[in-house]
């Protein structure tokens, strides 16, 4: 499929002197996007990470809660096959930072998408039906906005115990406010639209009429915005784990491994720095893409 | 305006009563209490400790109690801090989070709007990137893995300034603190400004003043940055909030006897009345500040100046 839209729009730029082609919103996006080289950079930098994170098993000769009694808490080493050092149990530090990677990317993605359910529901929504119901439900939306939220996720860790699945639930319920205003904003602007009146006469119940002809007409900002998302999730749940509130041993998360490394910074830099490193560099791509999308949904900054 | 004022006000006092009456339950439907030891007291001990605490009473009773000391402005004692009330703990704390949240956030200011402005206004030029790259690994560094490195090098390397520590609050200690809040802050605040200011040099009415003969420092000063400043001040109310969570961490990992610390350790031991304060307290600042940036919001605008 993408392939051959490919081909296609190869061979129609080869053609493109013979006739004025239209192109669609997405493709004109697409082919913007791939013009940004900080945006391509970071796809293929955080699409290594990924894939590292994935095969993670395949690449090291230890498992990430084997403990090597030979070598506790000593420097990146290549011989030994510690190329990133071990920490203090003795557990090789490269495998631990993939598997953290795991634990980070997994939280991102799927807090995010519980932030996108809710949000883009919620905001579609309160877009569409307008009036009352609009001024009740950003109203709510305004008084949850001003709440001490990360307290509130804190107390949450505390109180429910350190399960994973709570903070993909308990990020997700965060994050998904912003989103929501975004969603309604657009919304808003579309339900006057001749397509929805069209189909509001047609007898299409409202239901319908949002999921189908609202939700995907706002999908880029929706995108963008899903895109900004992801590294604060992340970042949020490694300052969780950093608190000693996140995954439990001998799973671990990059907040973990640098809180770990922060303890011993003085003797053993390196537990500090690697996964510093792996962390930022995610939320630097993200962040760059996030960007390059912006740029090439809505053209009109440039 | 005034009729804004006081309905932003009224919404004001429901958020607070909510934060309150969802912090009281979270805390109390966790499991375990604050007696829970390895040695369990004797049950008459324990029945009499509860009683004194009031924690024998049915739930909503002492939702109730807790409610009336409130309004009476009393925070109720610590239960694991012997012989200090919540309120005596935390205006011991206060002081100490507030200056490094308030300078954090001047720094933040000055800094973000400074370089922002600065990068607008040499657009796509080599200043321009570099700020922003700068700005973009401000945003991507996450303050407690900067907070530990900025120790590392100054305190230990070159050995300038103490790794951790409050002293006596003299000003050294507080350098590396400040720095590791306000600077996530001033690299988001940089880009805001820049974003917006770019967009504001395009429009109309900077255009209007350019042709009138403005000299270009007039025009950036008295004309631009006015309507440039707007986003970043409504920004203002998330980057409090995230001021003063990121100085839980700050103050943990520096030593610093504030608000923050306090936090971590109530709500790990489940000393009730302590979380409480220290939310009620957070939230009390929060809302307040959201309230007065929008109130400064509402000035700055024309847009929603009544006519």
């Amino acid at each position: 499929m993408m392939n051959k839209s490919e081909k296609t729009a190869l061979l129609q730029s080869a053609s493109a002197a013979k006739e004025i082609e239209g192109r669609s919103l997405w493709r004109d996006a697409r082919i913007r996007l791939f013009r940004n080289k900080a945006a391509v950079g970071s796809m293929i930098i955080l699409g290594i990470i990924t894939l590292l994170a994935i095969i993670a098993p395949l690449l090291s000769p230890y498992a990430y809660d084997q403990i090597d009694w030979g070598y506790i808490q000593e420097g990146p080493n290549w011989e030994n096959g510690h190329i990133f050092g071990t920490d203090g149990n003795g557990r090789d530090l490269f495998i631990r930072v993939l598997y953290g990677a795991r634990v980070s990317l997994a939280v991102g993605l799927l807090a995010t998408a519980v932030s996108l359910i809710i949000g883009v529901t919620y905001g579609a929504i309160a877009g569409y039906f307008g009036g009352k119901i609009d001024s009740i439900m950003m109203r709510f939306v305004d008084v949850l906005y001003s709440l001490p939220f990360m307290f509130f996720v804190i107390m949450l860790m505390v109180v429910f115990g350190r399960n994973i699945f709570l903070i993909f639930v308990a990020l997700g319920a965060v994050e998904w406010l912003t989103m929501a205003r975004i969603v309604r904003g657009q919304t808003l602007s579309l339900r006057r639209r001749e397509f929805i009146e069209a189909a509001h006469a047609t007898g299409v119940s409202n239901f319908k009429i949002i999921f189908r002809h609202v939700i995907p007409n706002v999908l880029g900002p929706v995108i963008v915005y899903m895109t900004l998302t992801i590294p604060q999730v992340i970042l949020t749940e490694s300052f969780l784990s950093f608190l000693g509130l996140g995954v439990q041993e001998p799973l671990t998360s990059w907040g973990v491994l640098i809180s770990e490394g922060a303890k011993v910074i003085e003797a053993s830099t390196w537990m500090l720095i690697y996964p510093a490193v792996f962390l930022a560099l995610t939320l630097f791509c993200f962040n760059f893409i996030g960007d390059g999308l912006r740029d090439a949904l809505d053209p009109k900054d440039r | 305006m005034l009729s804004y004022a006081i309905r932003r006000l009224l919404i004001a006092i429901p958020t607070l009563f909510i934060v309150i009456t969802v912090a009281f339950f979270m805390m109390r439907i966790a499991p375990g209490g604050p007696f829970d030891q390895e040695r369990a007291l004797p049950p008459e001990i324990e029945k009499n400790i509860k009683a004194a605490y009031d924690l024998d009473k049915p739930l909503i009773a002492q939702y109730g109690i807790y409610i009336g000391k409130l309004l009476q402005g009393d925070f109720g004692p610590s239960i694991k801090i012997r012989d200090f009330s919540v309120a005596e703990l935390i205006m011991a704390g206060a002081p100490a989070s507030m200056q490094l949240g308030l300078s954090a956030i001047a720094l933040a200011l000055v800094f973000g709007i400074g370089f922002g402005t600065y990068a607008a206004l040499r657009q796509n030029s080599a200043v321009d990137f570099a700020v922003m790259g700068i700005a973009m690994i401000g945003i991507a560094i996450p303050n407690f893995v900067m907070a530990p490195l900025l120790s590392l090098v100054f305190g230990l390397y070159l050995a300038i300034l103490p790794t951790a520590g409050w002293g006596d609050g003299e000003i050294q200690y507080k350098i590396l603190p400040i720095i590791a809040l306000a600077l996530p802050q001033i690299a988001y605040i940089a880009r805001l400004t820049r974003g917006s200011m770019v967009e504001v040099l395009h429009s109309n009415y900077i255009r209007t003043a350019r042709a009138k003969g403005l000299r270009e420092k007039l025009v950036v000063n008295r004309h631009a940055i006015k309507g440039a400043l707007l986003p970043v001040i409504s920004y203002l109310g998330p980057a409090t909030a995230a001021v003063m969570t990121g100085s839980v961490v700050i103050e943990s990992i520096f030593g610093v006897p504030g608000i923050g610390t306090y936090f971590i350790k109530a709500a790990l031991n489940r000393d009730y009345p302590l979380v409480m304060g220290v939310v009620i307290v957070y939230a009390v600042m929060i809302i307040l500040l959201n309230f007065l940036v929008d109130m400064v919001y509402g000035l700055l605008d024309p847009k929603l100046k009544s006519p």
